[in-house]
């Protein structure tokens, strides 16, 4: 009955830390946020982990197991082959605090530089649910930050300072596709929060844990109305002989 | 926070906690592309072979030497290809692809790659020029018609004597026209399709062409969610409908006629 | 030294803690107002429990039915409440909700539409119409990132990841709280004209629950301290449908728009055992026979007005929490001890586009498939009715400058909370705190901070790691969530909440001894717990002091040796608050009088046979 599992777990803090080996008693359907509570219970009461609802809707527990970013409450142990360990490490791109938990304050301040929803004059708020299902999608997203930690401008190339990260594309996505929204985010988006530095190479997409089509649905339609007003040569020309600068994202596509 | 990382130690090639064979998808596209490459650059510049009765090989298409009467020394192949392989090359699939296989950028997910914040995405030349992505589409789409039209002829089966064209199949046929599906099923799941028909409206619902274009997003958007599985078989497809057309032509393979 | 200079300090005007629902919607107004607000939670921001929330926003909108009003929400309430509810909060409540859903719209909520692009609404336990503003089954996750972008961006500052251990006060007034950072275990002191409560509920001190680590009960247990009277601390809600397997996940919530969907409870024989337990006071809204219900089920997802009445499955949820109780109990429960929730007769795809996040949950943590077979759920301890006692106009506590909202505070929904009722209680009354909160900053002069307070409070937490021995506190935790589990939980009796009664003094005395010896102060979770423990066993008590004063069985409170309604205790709320000897009191306190025409409302709905909805 009692089956047990071997689990390593990074301990340490910014001064450094080693994985630490610990034996946990096997539940059916047991995930790996149950064996870390464990721990804390009966091996290590300081054990400091992040975690809230336990049922992945808030996207506390984002942490690396066996090198792969994932919500710790959402994977199971039965994923994994009986002999393997479970090898349960921080985040790398933020930096760490204690054993599990990193600080991803940063985030929170790129999101405070995005300008938020701002009703076009003329809104009536009458909307559809065709216009809702494509944003919808973007409202999934628990800000669990593991596309953030996955993405490799980020996480190898720390462009902290020159790109938003895919969380914040998809905030962006959200509300420049919002049918009430007046604001046009594309010379943000193409300065200030690095659009071009995403290669979308998908590894945003891979992680999300609310399958939230990252790349596909928030990033290269961005980047598309990044291109329509910045690097379309037919458009340009257009614009030229029309003498008028059309907004991408007016009404009917300008 | 810029320049501070939780790990102190720098990123190697491949360094990564992850147990499973994350290496495998680049290999195997590296291998695909590779091939593929290889044997496309051949064939353009065979100048020979692009014909065998009404079938006509794609990388051959239009096939402008005929047309014009020109008397060209060089494989025409080459002007005509670069508009599918431009396409291709700023196709946001192929785009991922190249950048994680070839140039490792990164080459999987979690997986290192040497640490620099010299890195510029597509930010700058030569990769900034992926932004003119929707040309190529637009260029593609008309070589995509003459390959259309490459499919209908190779149904008219000329007789020997010059005789009138007969209504007919061969195995041909069917390799002519699976590779012109797969490359309209490529080609309309396109992202910047998608986009310009009506991803960049903000409203769906305003108005009748704005809900005529959202029912056109929504077939792009179906194609398009299988867009990397477009992207191989209609590869492979274009591939072997040059390859069949030549080896029949070359008199190694028998073009099998079914009516 | 004085501890403005010994510990790291803020100044504000207004202090809110806890930023869910209610915390955020007051900072907001409060920060609308001018007054300098600052947001203090545990957990990051926009983590809060309210993300949890599926269901929807109970708000009389009319948009799907058009007969719905504030008159009839406020019926609901009362009647889901069993009418020991605060009628100007129910009355508050039921009036403003509509108001507050369209801010939330203005701010950027994308809620599901009508056909003709107005908001939709679904039908919910308890309520007549169908009411319930959602988003699929997040809705709780739509409205925190709602008010969390609002907030931001109006200039809110926000500490996340910081307790607070203590409110300071000085003389009877509020002047500020004392807290630490969990990142660093440094002690920070909040000196503040007005602070507002929304900490939410205590649910953590119960085995089985749908709440997170963060529902210690600590704001009633600081309001407790500083002078507040608790209310109402016996009603606690048990949600009927909880997970029961596999272990790990028991407790977790299954919305109750399972049901308002489609979804049937049934026992190991299969039946639809709800029908038997409808009380006479629900007969003229609830179907009495199977096919009345997959009647309406079937006209609901025709979009058309329903003729027939409701499912019995939507009854409010203390009923149906004891119905399933019962079954399981008398042995016709599931394989796991729950019964069957089954929505596996709607189409595949209705369920996957209405009920995204359960076919997930479902999926990956228990590998059940809701599209085509049925789950498995028992009722989990969810959430308290009862809480801190505050003026319902301006949810000001008996301590001048502090406030309270959400399901911190007691009041608005009695016996019994109807489903939806709190999200939309959190919008209404966080507004009007984070409002009288700026509006009291206004006129209160700066407070002063009591260094013997700041350092008592410090002193409490050093104790807990230069204590020589002393207990662990998972350990006592654990004893405390088996005993409130088996001894206050559904169906209460004189003899267990005594022993309960004595079980907690001596749980008390343990924790005021337990210690922590790993780790440092540095984000260390065992050394957070020691504190959150005492809280926890504080409002234990209440829970169950004010569970033995009430001898009657009204709501979500079931006494086994009183069962049925008592008229003596329909006329009074129960009121918990510290002594002077520092011993907890408690009170009957009657309810206030409720206007004529209000009055009329109810009499009329009691005899009114409606015949639908």
């Amino acid at each position: 009955m009692a089956e047990v599992r071997k689990f390593k777990v990074y301990r340490g803090d910014k001064n450094g830390g080693q994985l630490t080996e610990y034996n946990v008693q096997v539940e059916p359907g047991m995930v790996v946020l149950d064996g870390i509570h464990q721990i804390q219970r009966t091996q290590a009461a300081d054990l400091a982990c992040r975690w809230n609802c336990k049922a992945a809707k808030c996207g506390s527990c984002s942490a690396e197991v066996n090198g792969k970013p994932r919500l710790l409450c959402k994977t199971r142990l039965d994923d994994f082959d009986p002999a393997e360990i479970i090898t349960v490490r921080p985040v790398k791109t933020f930096p760490l605090i204690r054993d599990l938990v990193c600080d991803v304050s940063w985030n929170f301040e790129v999101n405070k530089k995005i300008p938020p929803l701002t009703p076009k004059k003329t809104a009536d708020w009458v909307m559809h649910q065709e216009d809702m299902d494509r944003v919808q999608e973007f409202r999934k997203c628990i800000e669990c930050f593991l596309c953030q930690n996955v993405c490799h401008v980020l996480r190898n190339h720390d462009l902290k300072d020159r790109f938003y990260g895919p969380r914040f594309m998809v905030r962006i996505a959200c509300l420049e596709m919002h049918p009430m929204d007046g604001l046009d985010r594309t010379k943000l988006l193409k300065d200030e929060a690095g659009l071009g530095f995403c290669n979308i190479t998908k590894c945003c997409t891979e992680v999300c844990p609310e399958e939230i089509h990252i790349t596909d649905n928030a990033i290269i339609p961005l980047k598309e109305r990044v291109a329509d007003r910045h690097y379309d040569p037919l458009r340009a020309f257009w614009r030229k002989i029309m003498g008028a600068d059309h907004p991408c994202t007016c009404a009917d596509g300008g | 926070m810029a320049g501070i990382l939780s790990v102190t130690d720098p990123d190697r090639l491949g360094k990564t906690d992850r147990v499973d064979a994350w290496w495998v998808e680049p290999l195997l596209t590296v291998l695909g592309l590779t091939a593929f490459i290889v044997y496309s650059t051949w064939a353009a510049f065979q100048g020979d072979h692009y014909r065998f009765g009404p079938y006509l090989s794609p990388f051959y298409s239009p096939n402008i030497k005929e047309w014009f009467g020109w008397n060209l020394d060089f494989s025409f192949a080459f002007s005509i290809l670069w508009v599918p392989a431009g396409f291709r090359a700023t196709c946001y699939y192929y785009r991922k692809a190249y950048y994680r296989s070839y140039f490792m950028d990164p080459p999987g997910c979690a997986v290192g790659e040497p640490h620099g914040r010299s890195y510029l995405g597509e930010t700058e030349f030569p990769f900034i020029l992926q932004n003119l992505h929707r040309c190529f589409f637009y260029l593609a789409a008309i070589v995509l018609a003459f390959l259309w039209y490459d499919a209908y002829e190779a149904f008219f089966f000329k007789d020997a004597a010059t005789g009138p064209a007969t209504f007919g199949m061969g195995v041909g046929t069917i390799v002519l026209l699976v590779n012109v599906v797969t490359l309209t099923g490529f080609s309309f799941g396109c992202n910047s399709l998608r986009h310009l028909i009506g991803g960049k409206l903000d409203c769906f619902t305003c108005g009748a062409t704005a809900r005529i274009r959202h029912k056109l997003w929504g077939g792009v958007s179906l194609l398009n969610l299988r867009h990397t599985e477009w992207a191989w078989v209609s590869l492979f497809a274009v591939g072997f409908a040059d390859l069949y057309v030549r080896l029949c032509s070359m008199g190694i393979w028998h073009d099998i006629r079914i009516f | 030294m004085s501890a403005e200079s010994k510990y790291e300090t803020h100044e504000y005007d207004v202090l809110v803690i806890g930023a869910g629902g209610a915390g955020l919607r007051a900072a907001i107004e409060a920060s609308a107002m001018g007054a300098r607000t600052a947001l203090v939670c545990k957990s990051l921001l926009g983590k809060a429990h309210t993300v949890m929330a599926e269901g929807g926003i109970a708000a009389a909108m009319a948009n799907v039915d058009p007969q719905d009003g504030w008159e009839t929400h406020f019926k609901d309430t009362m009647r889901g409440g069993v009418f020991v509810n605060n009628w100007r909060m129910a009355q508050l409540h039921a009036q403003q909700a509509p108001d507050r859903v369209r801010e939330l719209e203005r701010w950027g909520a994308v809620f599901d539409r009508t056909h003709d692009g107005k908001i939709l609404q679904r039908a919910f336990g308890g309520h007549t119409y169908r009411r319930l503003v959602h988003v699929g089954d997040r809705t709780g996750l739509e409205m925190i990132r709602t008010l969390q972008e609002k907030g931001v961006h109006q200039g809110i500052d926000v500490f996340m990841e910081c307790a607070v251990t203590r409110l300071l006060k000085d003389g009877d007034r509020i002047a500020g709280a004392f807290a630490y950072w969990r990142e660093t275990g440094r002690y920070v002191i909040f000196k503040s004209k007005a602070v507002v409560l929304c900490t939410g509920g205590i649910g953590k001190a119960y085995k089985i629950t749908s709440n997170s680590w963060e529902y210690t009960g600590d704001g009633q247990a600081l309001a407790y301290h500083a002078g507040a009277e608790l209310l109402d601390m016996e009603f606690l809600q048990f949600h009927p449908t909880g997970m029961v397997w596999p272990p790990g996940v028991s407790g977790l919530l299954v919305t109750e728009s399972v049901r308002g969907d489609g979804g049937q409870l049934r026992n190991n024989k299969g039946e639809r055992f709800m029908f038997k337990h409808i009380p006479d006071r629900y007969k003229p809204q609830i179907s009495e026979t199977e096919a009345e219900a997959n009647q309406w089920i079937a006209e609901i997802r025709a979009g058309k007005q329903p003729t027939a009445r409701k499912p019995a499955e939507l009854l409010p949820r203390d009923i149906v929490a004891r119905g399933i109780y019962m079954e399981v109990k008398e042995g016709r429960g599931s394989p796991h001890g729950g019964v069957f929730l089954d929505i596996s007769h709607m189409p595949a795809e209705y369920v996957k586009k209405k009920l995204p996040s359960m076919y997930h949950q479902f999926k990956d943590l228990a590998d059940v498939d809701i599209t085509r077979e049925p789950m498995e759920v028992g009722p989990t301890t969810h959430y308290i009715m009862g809480g801190i006692r505050v003026n319902p106009d301006t949810q000001e506590s008996a301590v001048p400058g502090l406030f309270a909202a959400g399901e911190a505070a007691g009041g608005l929904h009695g016996a019994n909370r109807l489903g939806g009722n709190s999200l939309s209680d959190l919008l209404v009354f966080g507004k009007l705190a984070g409002e009288h909160a700026a509006q009291h900053a206004k006129t209160a002069g700066p407070p002063k901070v009591d260094d013997a307070q700041a350092d008592g409070a410090a002193r409490e937490m050093n104790e807990f790691f230069t204590r020589a021995d002393g207990e662990n506190p998972y350990q006592i935790h654990a004893e405390l969530q088996d005993m409130m589990q088996s001894l206050v939980g559904i169906f209460r009796v004189e003899d267990e909440l005594r022993k309960s009664l004595e079980k907690l003094a001596t749980l008390k005395n343990r924790a005021a001894r337990v210690c922590i010896k790993e780790g440092n102060k540095m984000f260390n979770p065992g050394w957070h717990l020691c504190k959150d423990l005492q809280n926890m066993i504080l409002i234990a008590e209440a829970v169950a002091r004010a569970a033995q004063f009430r001898k009657e069985s009204r709501g979500a409170h079931s006494r086994l040796d009183h069962p049925g309604f008592n008229p003596e205790f329909a006329k009074v709320n129960t009121v918990a608050f510290k002594g002077r000897d520092g011993a907890m009191q408690l009170e009957g306190r009657p309810l206030p009088e409720m206007p004529a025409e209000l009055k009329q409302l109810i009499e009329t709905e009691k005899n009114h046979k409606e015949r639908h909805g």
